[in-house]
């Protein structure tokens, strides 16, 4: 692929004309530097997307309908042919952003197989057959005849899975069992002298684990190119734009609370004990302990705590509730007020000001008298093992924590952080202080039997 | 006898024992070992059954595969020394000869001499490997302690010895009809249980992952002494395979043989093991008062057991049990008291070692000779030929020339004959094909590649 810096427009030869790529080279086209980049952007929303919905623990049906709409909305092309590059290029673009680290990897490959799963299954079952025969699946329809001869083994196997055989479903595949080895274990296919008889959905899976080996391997040999060649010759190029996108922060922006609606004052102290990330904690706590706090803190705590649903007027009591053994009610008014008022929309040139994300909190230094930025990067580390014990972080994850700090993967220590508080794992990562919230809230509710 | 008496008549020994000219007292030495790996074990059907075809007279053979081979040998007083080798029928023989194990066990093939495996992990990229390796099977009756009372651990007797007959018979019927494996050797432990040994070709080349998932496929018994329901068979009707081994083996079985040999419902203690199986309390309930109601009466001339069976059978199949655990509790019962219990650990793992068919058994001097799967109704585990009794037979025979094989002379040569006729040669003969196939789509294929 070249990547060219003139305006022409990229040329469609050669391109597969198979709706669904399947990544198995980088093709022969030419892109424009500013494509590069926005193609890229546009495919991460789809992939960031879909890991805020796996955090979340959607549905398959909901991921389903969540994957289509994020495609749509961030990678269609009135042209199929453009739609396809636009495919093509972007992924072979966040290859190089996300192969240079086993985490990074990890959650590419997952986002992208999730992605190439749902897609898959919407296709067409031509479409659906040409990609297994590029696969190199040694699939064969099973025919009309052999069909009808074993429709009754067929229909047990079935409704053994508490299933029924319906007509719609009569599409079934003729596989060696070796190549499907975990419906043989769990007896979820008929199988006959060697061979196994694969129900169409069960194909869905058997592809996508071939797209995601593939994929994987693809990944530690992109890493081996990058760090060897591509890095460096592309150092006042490509690499500045591909190492900034990995970082850049496109998920939601919380400054509309979702659903947990609104919090009131006397919600506060609860939830902030058990759903704030360290950073808002630190902050909260200091507020109660010292009755103020500076101006990044009172802008990290007052912008996060918009987001999670406390309305303006509870804002500015809980504010001057907290202040007033230090600011009187009428100093709080002419200099505190204005302030939270404007953070809110309701002054000056009316910015509904967003909540920071992880990125530009961990990009901040507390200066003295300072509580806000990221606890994970500043606290000492006895200070930090402290909190987290605080927090009820057993010993062990605390470990596992401060292992994360000193590699200075910040956002990983509050990650988790997450999963040793409330017991969960949380594949996506923390991004962003409101999704934590949000998280943990929903993770509590789930607990306490109530549908989230 | 001094050991230079024994070096020196090892060939013709005669153990003398005044009283009798040939009687071999009982027991298991090394000294009837000599004579055995001497005379009786039949080295050169091993080394043709390991060598899988590649004997040197095609061109396509592959002369490396036998060396290749992992051997491992426990010696007397315990010893074991692993990754054995060896690069002909005479290293073999003069190895075994010479060492005199107390067993023999056998390994995988691995990518490289295993002598030579030093050499090879230096450089790191894992080429000692193991390559092909047969699909093993091993059933234990002592896993079978909970519902046999006639004995327990390694003692085994002909009313519990069927227990691992239907073992053999659902094993083998799925090995061949559902997997389509056709090279299959089931062997005599020499003790209390059976081992299989699965050859085809395609067995041979299995991964971890698909013998796992066989494994798992004929996993259906998941118990230890904590739990108490060890079989749980959901789903409205059961898998074809479960359904055909129920139907033409385990049923029959269960009712006729094990029921009233066991005696599993003629005592409250007995009894209740099966009662407690069954998950509506209710159905229970009425099922004891009604047998301890009986207890003192006069039975029908019916066996006790058989009549309580069809008690037990009549209310949980009638139409009037609704609650779903109850559909298939009788498959249940049938199957926790009969349905093979497999290692699966031996099967999972292609570096498993596993005891060479024709070793004897030290604690019972038992040759482990082949079983006939076909036959194996008629296989009676306390005839099985012993070391001293071949070693007598032996004697008897004298000293002819003329007999082409010692073990004809003996109960031996019935097992070798049947190894060669019914495992032995039909798989030469397919791996004959096999390589000859390989070799000639080889030939083809360079000449394609040359063609232009």
């Amino acid at each position: 692929m070249e990547v060219v810096q003139s305006h022409r427009k990229s040329s469609s030869n050669n391109v597969i004309v198979s709706i669904l790529p399947l990544y198995r080279s980088a093709p022969p086209l030419e892109v424009r530097l500013e494509d590069f980049e926005f193609f890229a952007i546009d495919r991460l929303r789809v992939l960031k997307g879909i890991s805020d919905g796996l955090c979340r623990g959607k549905k398959p049906e909901e991921m389903e309908k969540l994957v289509l709409d994020l495609w749509k909305a961030n990678m269609r092309h009135p042209q199929a042919v453009e739609e396809v590059n636009k495919d093509i290029i972007s992924h072979f673009v966040l290859r190089l952003v996300y192969c240079r680290t086993e985490e990074l990897r990890k959650w590419f490959l997952s986002m992208e197989t999730t992605l190439f799963r749902h897609r898959f299954r919407r296709g067409s079952s031509e479409a659906q057959r040409a990609l297994m025969s590029e696969f190199k699946l040694p699939y064969k329809a099973v025919s009309n005849a052999e069909f009808e001869s074993l429709k009754d083994k067929l229909g047990q196997v079935a409704r053994s899975m508490g299933q029924t055989l319906a007509a719609a479903d009569a599409i079934f595949y003729k596989v060696p069992f070796e190549e499907v080895p975990d419906l043989v274990a769990g007896r979820r296919v008929f199988i006959h002298k060697g061979h196994a008889y694969v129900a169409i959905n069960q194909v869905v899976s058997l592809v996508v684990t071939q797209f995601r080996s593939y994929l994987s391997k693809a990944l530690i040999l992109t890493n081996r190119k990058w760090t060897s060649t591509i890095r460096e010759q592309e150092k006042d190029r490509l690499t500045p734009i591909v190492e900034a996108l990995c970082t850049s922060y496109l998920g939601p922006d919380y400054s509309q609370q979702q659903e947990f609606g609104e919090i009131s004052i006397k919600d506060i102290d609860q939830v902030a004990k058990t759903s704030f990330p360290l950073c808002m904690r630190h902050l909260f706590e200091k507020v109660k302990e010292d009755h103020h706090l500076k101006h990044g803190g009172r802008m990290q705590l007052g912008l996060f705590l918009k987001g999670v649903g406390l309305k303006l007027d509870d804002a500015l009591a809980f504010w001057k509730a907290e202040f007033a053994p230090k600011v009187s009610a009428e100093r709080f008014d002419k200099e505190y007020a204005y302030n939270i008022r404007h953070n809110y929309g309701r002054e000056g040139k009316r910015t509904d000001y967003t909540p920071y994300s992880c990125q530009k909190i961990i990009s901040v230094t507390p200066g003295i008298g300072d509580h806000h930025g990221c606890p994970y990067r500043h606290f000492s580390e006895e200070n930090l093992r402290a909190a987290l014990v605080r927090m009820g972080v057993s010993s062990r994850a605390v470990e596992d924590v401060m292992d994360k700090v000193h590699n200075r993967h910040y956002q990983l220590a509050c990650t988790l952080t997450f999963e040793a508080v409330h017991g969960s794992s949380c594949d996506a990562g923390i991004n962003h202080p409101n999704q934590y919230f949000i998280d943990s809230q929903r993770v509590l509710q789930s607990k306490n039997g109530s549908v989230a | 006898m001094t050991k230079e008496e024994a070096d020196n008549g090892r060939d013709d020994m005669v153990i003398d024992v005044p009283g009798q000219a040939n009687a071999v007292p009982d027991g298991f030495n090394a000294n009837y070992l000599r004579i055995y790996y001497g005379k009786l074990f039949p080295h050169a059907d091993m080394f043709k059954w390991m060598s899988y075809g590649n004997d040197g007279k095609h061109p396509g053979c592959d002369k490396s595969y036998f060396g290749r081979r992992e051997f491992s040998f426990t010696l007397e007083n315990d010893i074991y020394i692993r990754f054995q080798s060896f690069n002909s029928v005479t290293e073999l023989e003069n190895s075994i000869k010479e060492k005199c194990p107390f067993k023999i066990d056998i390994g995988p093939v691995y990518s490289v001499d295993p002598a030579k495996r030093h050499a090879y992990a230096q450089s790191g990229d894992n080429v000692f490997t193991p390559v092909e390796r047969e699909l093993v099977f091993d059933i234990d009756i002592s896993d079978y302690d909970d519902v046999r009372y006639c004995c327990t651990g390694a003692d085994v007797c002909l009313e519990c010895w069927p227990l691992m007959t239907i073992a053999i018979k659902v094993i083998d019927t799925s090995l061949r009809d559902d997997f389509g494996f056709n090279h299959i050797l089931w062997v005599y432990s020499g003790r209390r249980g059976v081992h299989c040994w699965v050859c085809d070709g395609k067995a041979r080349r299995l991964t971890n992952e698909q013998r796992a998932a066989i494994a798992d496929y004929f996993h259906v018994y998941k118990g230890n002494e904590n739990s108490q329901k060890k079989i749980s068979l959901p789903g409205l009707v059961l898998h074809p395979f479960l359904a055909r081994s129920y139907t033409e083996v385990l049923k029959g079985f269960f009712e006729a043989k094990l029921l009233p040999n066991q005696n599993l419902l003629a005592s409250e203690e007995r009894y209740e093991k099966i009662l407690e199986m069954i998950p509506d309390a209710s159905v229970a309930s009425e099922l004891r008062r009604r047998w301890q109601e009986n207890k003192r009466a006069s039975m029908s001339k019916d066996d006790i057991n058989i009549v309580r069976w069809e008690q037990l059978k009549s209310i949980l199949q009638s139409g009037k049990q609704k609650m779903q655990g109850l559909r298939r509790c009788v498959e249940e019962i049938v199957f926790s008291y009969t349905y093979p219990r497999l290692d699966m650990e031996v099967s999972r793992h292609m570096n498993h070692l596993l005891k060479a068919p024709f070793c004897v058994h030290p604690k019972t001097g038992r040759v482990c000779v082949p079983i006939d799967p076909n036959n194996c109704d008629e296989f009676d585990p306390t005839t099985v030929p012993t070391l001293s009794q071949l070693l007598e037979e032996q004697n008897r025979g004298g000293l002819r020339q003329d007999a082409e094989n010692e073990w004809d002379r003996t109960s031996l040569g019935e097992s070798v004959a049947f190894f060669r006729t019914s495992f032995l040669q039909p798989l030469l003969k397919s791996c004959k094909e096999e390589i000859e196939n390989s070799y000639n789509a080889k030939l083809q294929q360079s000449k394609n590649d040359l063609s232009w």
